[in-house]
């Protein structure tokens, strides 16, 4: 596959480590009356679908950027591409 | 020998040379442009194999990379390769081949007796025959089975050749060098884009080199070469002969392997044999032709009997006729072409049979309207039996019959990415669909453009849409532009062994008889009887098999669909796609600082990752490992030894948030660790298992050094950016490996200190330089380095760090201050010893099952801020009572060894894993004691100190009573680490 | 002053340079390397100080080719910088001081091997080796990129059949075996 990086433009997904879905962005407050139960979901509850997918995979071999791919699982066509810590930060995990 | 059936004139073939060749033991001789196929067709040479189940005298059927039958043992010694296509091997001085799957001579094959038991060797007979009893299916069937089985055999040796990868870029990829794919290229090529053209043929043209119709006033090689001549002066154009492109991957990746040194005796020194092409291109014109299948009539496997326009290939091309008399049965106007291109040469037509009625006429030979309902000769075909429409026979004589049936378009690269290619009624072939890999366009007969002038004006059209080129396409001169003309016919009616595949021996019963059986849908109709499973993936036999499945079913053949094509297009070498990576370079190797030291010392290296470690350093008059750890690690507890740690990851945490990052990825707090202080860190998991464990040394105020193990180096170094830009992308911090920048080593024991005032620059006294500080300092008179006050081994001990490029120095330097206090090298052994002695958790101990709790740390888990893992690490089921907790082993009996591994159990009761109550996870014999030791974890283990238990391992029989102790075997109170 | 004395990365006292008739790959010893990544919010005077220091600041896949001083982007907010260790053997010392509190600096000299290979047989032995673009890359157009499994980055020079390539150092022979292993492929 080739992924069409933000800043690099276009590269092979062999130069990148796959991690999973993007809710791995949202890790719950610590501090969270429901704490257990919010990280137990963030921990284990996934979706697996077929099609569209955000999915967080890492630049290893390239310039360490972790990034968000929106991907088909079903086509592996890649819809959209951008840098983790922008999504994190628009998900509001800026401090 | 003479080249008895070489015709007198023409071909491409270089006649002012000659090669000398063998096969099965007979030397001959051919041209250069012959291929192994053509060279001994015109040598009279046509059986060239057995096949696969019956055992039945095979000869070529085609003239491509699609022959089932002509496969070969090429070369011998240990670049023997079985399974070779004589059909597409370059014929080159020196050849050795050899027939294969035969027993005996290839005229007399003992395994012939196969064809006779046939009736019992049907689809599905191993299925069937082997079922029972079930005892003889390991020491019965299998051997038999293995012996029969499987074509071709292998050296047994290392292949001595290499193989190489390569990466190319291209905007547009061409596969196919036919008339579509050379239109395509030269359309591209002029417009001044990146072509990359291949074509799996060592002679570009395609079926240009085969026909004998013109283009213009030249003949079709010869534009051809013109064509390829002007290609190859355009340097934004790479032309690939004997590149096969092998498959289509996502998004515009293709593979495609160049046969670089096949075509000679051995590669040329350091040269690769071939090489695995990833090519990456924006858009693709698949051009790879069509190819022509037979029609399955009784007896159809006999050699001679070849495709129509295989047989115009190795008469127009290589010059060879297939035999003196040849007939023809077609059910289209092609067949009538080989006809009229052998008649031109002299070569006798014993008949034209076609089933049209209204098939073209000849007044050079007779055209019947009929079929070929049988066939004779015992080793090579001698003559055909032909049903005529009035219901009676007629025997014709000839030595060779050429089939033609139709031709079906290559489809297979358009399949690669799912897609799925449509029916198209005139040419009853499967063309492609409108589902094809992202960037491919496809032209020539691939697309079911079956014409010359078609395909040049498909290429070159393709070509300009896929660049989006406006404008005229070029000129082309005037080609052949005939349409097809066909009547579908498959199988002549009530054949039985006619052969449809004739690689694994498939016939017309077989697929009856899977039908009859319930195998219905195609894809198990190609399992049950292996149709199309063969090394040619049933390039000339699946759509017999389809349309006697259509049929039985009472479907059309689009009905039945197919099945799915895959990668790689053809047979590929395991090698090639190895590559370099084989044997010592399977994977890179990295050496430490002190490496070529090391060796000088003789020592052992022992791979840890890629490092490769020194484990010990021998001594002369040592005649075991043990001898030389323990001496090792007796020196160093008994004065000073050290040891090269630079393998241990570290990670350079800079900025004004990093404490608060450590604070986040360790589960103990860093925020309030002085500047010019050490701590040890437990790294854990988001789940609350432990996940790796180091130092952090706070050097600055917003800087640290972090180390991992050596193992986890990578994976923390990933998890530390995920949680930088994904969890915090707002603290200021920033990261960076420096594990390769410094050559770090330990030096341990009571004498440490005393070296290393020899060689550090400033005062490192106890007051001055404690247990746990770490600071920038220089060394030998002002050489830049870190030292760190930490200790692996228990005993006094610091690592000090410079330059990598100083490394080598500064272990010699170390050894040449540490000699008055005989300083001893210690290796990856001896520092798993002190470890183990020390009670020091490592990979054995934090081995992704474990938590702090279970390691004895569980208190370390700070409570007051948020770190990765706290939350879930407090979760039940990880905090119960009779948890597991870490403990130190010893014999009873201290002459008995703990091995790791084993399982702990109660002195009494029964030895299973309902009654497990821990188990060993490092040993090692403690020279310091005197006795075994080990690490491991027992339920509740903390309270249970003194017990007594049996260590078990069933299987290796160990049975061993054993104390639980503190896992603290040497200095408990941690006095040397402070002296 | 000291008396330590550096190896090569290959373990030499000279670094190792091979001659074929297409190409030559020579080690390069004379680097001094450090990184500078911009530190939260001082991007704008980090940016200034590597114009200062270099005429530009490289963006994504760029190096700026300067004498002393070289520069290549690493990774977002993040670069290395070279210069000759013969005049530079303090050079993540001077980069700190350069740069401040707008960024932190780490030394990397001991990190990589470097390589330098030149001859008109570039393309075709880097085409066996790593997934870059060779024939489209301009000078100091740059990539990081996988060679032998292991992460590297090659840096188009001026001459366009010049590339450096920065390996990890401890695999640095593993790397050496590589490159010649395309050389003699395409030789």
């Amino acid at each position: 596959m080739i992924i069409e990086h933000p800043l690099l433009g276009p590269r092979d997904a062999a130069e990148f480590t796959y991690l999973g879905d993007a809710r791995l962005i949202d890790r719950p407050d610590w501090q969270s009356e429901n704490a257990a139960q919010e990280f137990f979901e963030y921990g284990y509850l996934r979706d697996n679908p077929a099609g569209w997918h955000q999915e967080l995979w890492f630049h290893e071999a390239g310039d360490r950027s972790w990034l968000v791919v929106t991907r088909n699982t079903l086509t592996h066509e890649i819809s959209k591409v951008e840098l983790a810590r922008d999504v994190a930060r628009s998900r509001g995990r800026s401090k | 020998m003479t080249q008895k059936n070489r015709i007198a004139t023409g071909g491409q073939i270089d006649r002012s040379r000659t090669h000398s060749f063998t096969f099965d033991g007979v030397t001959y001789r051919g041209h250069p442009g012959d291929t192994l196929a053509s060279a001994l067709l015109a040598n009279g040479v046509r059986l060239m194999g057995r096949s696969f189940k019956y055992h039945r005298p095979r000869g070529p059927l085609t003239a491509g990379s699609e022959e089932p039958n002509a496969l070969v043992e090429l070369r011998d010694g240990a670049r023997q390769e079985p399974n070779t296509r004589a059909t597409t091997t370059e014929l080159f001085d020196g050849l050795f081949a050899k027939s294969q799957n035969r027993l005996g001579s290839l005229k007399f094959d003992l395994l012939s007796i196969n064809d006779r038991l046939s009736n019992f060797l049907t689809a599905g007979f191993y299925y069937k025959t082997f079922m029972w009893p079930a005892a003889f299916w390991e020491k019965l069937y299998e051997p038999l089975i293995r012996h029969a089985a499987g074509l071709g055999s292998l050296s047994l040796k290392d292949d001595p050749d290499v193989y190489d990868k390569g990466f190319l870029h291209c905007d547009l990829l061409i596969v196919g060098a036919g008339p579509a794919g050379l239109a395509a290229a030269l359309t591209a090529g002029r417009a001044g884009v990146d072509v990359i053209l291949a074509d799996e043929d060592f002679r570009m043209g395609g079926r240009l080199n085969s026909e004998t119709f013109s283009l213009g006033d030249a003949s079709g090689a010869d534009w051809a070469n013109g064509v390829v001549a002007e290609l190859e002066s355009l340097p934004n154009v790479r032309l690939m002969a004997r590149t096969t492109v092998i498959g289509v991957f996502d998004h515009g990746i293709y593979g495609a392997v160049e046969r670089v040194s096949d075509h000679v005796h051995t590669p040329d020194a350091g040269k690769p044999r071939q090489i695995l092409w990833r090519i990456y291109t924006k858009r693709t014109v698949l051009a790879a032709g069509a190819t022509e299948r037979p029609i399955a009539v009784e007896n159809n496997d006999r050699p001679g009997i070849m495709l129509a326009s295989a047989i115009r290939t190795y008469a127009n091309r290589f010059s060879v006729a297939a035999d003196k008399r040849v007939a023809i049965f077609t059910n289209n106007d092609d067949g009538h072409r080989t006809a009229a291109d052998l008649h031109a040469k002299g070569i006798k037509i014993a008949a034209v049979i076609d089933v049209r009625p209204d098939a073209p006429k000849s007044t050079n030979y007779e055209v019947i309207e009929g079929q070929v309902i049988d066939t004779k000769g015992r080793l090579g075909l001698t003559s055909i039996e032909v049903k005529l429409t009035s219901g009676s026979t007629r025997r014709l004589d000839c030595g060779a019959l050429g089939m033609s049936g139709g031709w079906n378009p290559n489809v297979h690269l358009t399949c690669h990415q799912r897609g799925r290619p449509v029916w198209n009624e005139a040419l009853a072939a499967f063309v492609p669909g409108d589902h094809l890999p992202a960037g491919m366009t496809v032209a020539g007969a691939a697309s079911g453009e079956m014409s010359t002038a078609g395909a040049l004006r498909s290429g070159a059209h393709s070509a300009m849409s896929a660049l989006d080129l406006k404008g005229d396409i070029p000129s082309f001169p005037k080609a052949e532009d005939a349409p097809v003309n066909l009547k579908p016919f498959w199988y002549v009616e009530g054949c039985s062994r006619a052969w449809l595949d004739q690689q694994n021996d498939v016939t017309v019963k077989d697929v009856k008889l899977s039908h009859q059986e319930g195998f219905r849908s195609v894809e198990h109709l190609k399992r049950y009887t292996t149709l199309g499973m063969a090394t040619d993936q049933g390039k000339t036999s699946n759509m017999g098999g389809l349309a006697i499945m259509a049929e039985l079913a009472g479907k059309t053949i689009p009905e039945v669909g197919t099945t799915i094509f895959r990668p790689p297009y053809t047979p590929t070498a395991i090698g090639v796609f190895g590559g370099r990576h084989r044997g010592q370079d399977f994977h890179p190797k990295r050496l430490t600082p002190s490496h070529h030291w090391a060796k000088e010392q003789g020592a052992v290296f022992v791979e840890v990752g890629n490092w490769l470690r020194a484990q010990w350093f021998p001594r002369a008059g040592e005649t075991t490992w043990r001898q030389s750890v323990d001496r090792e690690v007796l020196a160093t507890r008994g004065s000073v030894g050290v040891c090269d740690v630079t393998t241990l990851g570290k990670v350079d945490v800079q900025g004004t948030d990093a404490a608060e990052f450590l604070n986040k990825i360790y589960c103990n707090a860093f925020a309030k660790l002085e500047v010019g202080k050490t701590r040890y860190g437990l790294m854990l998991r988001e789940d609350g298992i432990a996940k790796d464990d180091g130092t952090a040394a706070r050097l600055a105020e917003d800087h640290f050094v972090v180390t991992t193990t050596t193992a986890n180096a990578l994976p923390v170094y990933r998890h530390m950016e995920f949680v930088r830009q994904c969890l915090f992308p707002d603290m200021d911090v920033q990261l960076i490996s420096t594990t390769e920048a410094w050559a770090q080593y330990s030096v341990a024991g009571p004498n440490s200190r005393r070296v290393l005032e020899k060689i550090v620059d400033q005062d490192i006294s106890n007051e001055a330089f404690p247990f746990m500080a770490c600071a920038n300092i220089t060394v030998c008179g002002g050489l830049r380095a870190r030292l760190f006050r930490i200790s692996f081994s228990g005993e006094l001990a610091y690592e000090i760090a410079v330059p990598t490029a100083y490394g080598d120095a500064l272990i010699r330097k170390i050894m040449e201050a540490g000699a008055e206090y005989d300083i001893t090298p210690y290796g990856t052994e001896a520092l798993g010893v002190m470890r183990i002695e020390k009670g020091h958790a490592a990979g054995n101990e934090l081995n992704g099952t474990t938590t702090a709790q279970n390691l004895g740390m569980g208190r370390m888990v700070s409570k007051k801020k948020d770190s990765i893992g706290s939350i879930l690490s407090e979760r039940e089921g990880l905090n119960r009572d009779d948890d597991l907790r870490q403990v130190g082993i010893k014999p009873v009996d201290l002459k008995a060894s703990v091995p790791a591994g084993s399982h702990l159990m109660s002195l009494t009761g029964p030895v299973d894993a309902a009654h497990d109550q821990g188990y060993v996870t490092s040993a090692c014999y403690s020279p310091c004691l005197g006795h075994a030791i080990a690490l491991g974890f027992l339920k509740n283990g903390s309270e249970r100190m003194g017990e007594r238990m049996r260590l078990v391992s069933p299987l290796t029989k160990v049975e061993t009573e054993v104390e639980i102790v503190s896992p603290h075997f040497i200095d408990p109170e941690g006095e040397r680490l402070r002296a | 002053m000291h008396d330590l004395k550096t190896i090569t990365a290959l373990g030499g006292s000279e670094p190792r340079v091979d001659t074929f008739h297409h190409i030559s790959i020579s080690e390069n010893d004379g680097l001094a390397l450090a990184s500078v990544a911009a530190r939260l919010g001082s991007e704008d005077a980090c940016h200034k100080t590597m114009q200062d220091l270099l005429g530009a600041v490289p963006g994504p896949g760029e190096a700026v080719l300067r004498e002393p001083e070289s520069g290549f982007w690493m990774g977002p907010e993040q670069w290395m910088i070279a210069a000759p260790r013969q005049t530079h053997e303090l050079l993540a010392d001077d980069l700190k001081t350069r740069f401040g509190g707008c960024a932190s600096v780490t030394e990397q000299s001991g990190a990589w091997v470097s390589f330098d290979l030149v001859g008109p047989g570039l393309a075709d032995v880097t085409e066996r080796l790593c997934a870059v673009p060779i024939r489209k890359m301009q000078a100091g157009d740059t990539r990081r990129t996988m060679i032998h499994q292991l992460g590297c980055f090659v840096i188009r020079q001026a001459d366009p059949h010049h590339l450096r390539i920065l390996g990890p150092r401890a695999s640095a022979g593993s790397l050496h075996h590589a490159l010649m292993t395309a050389a003699q492929s395409t030789a």
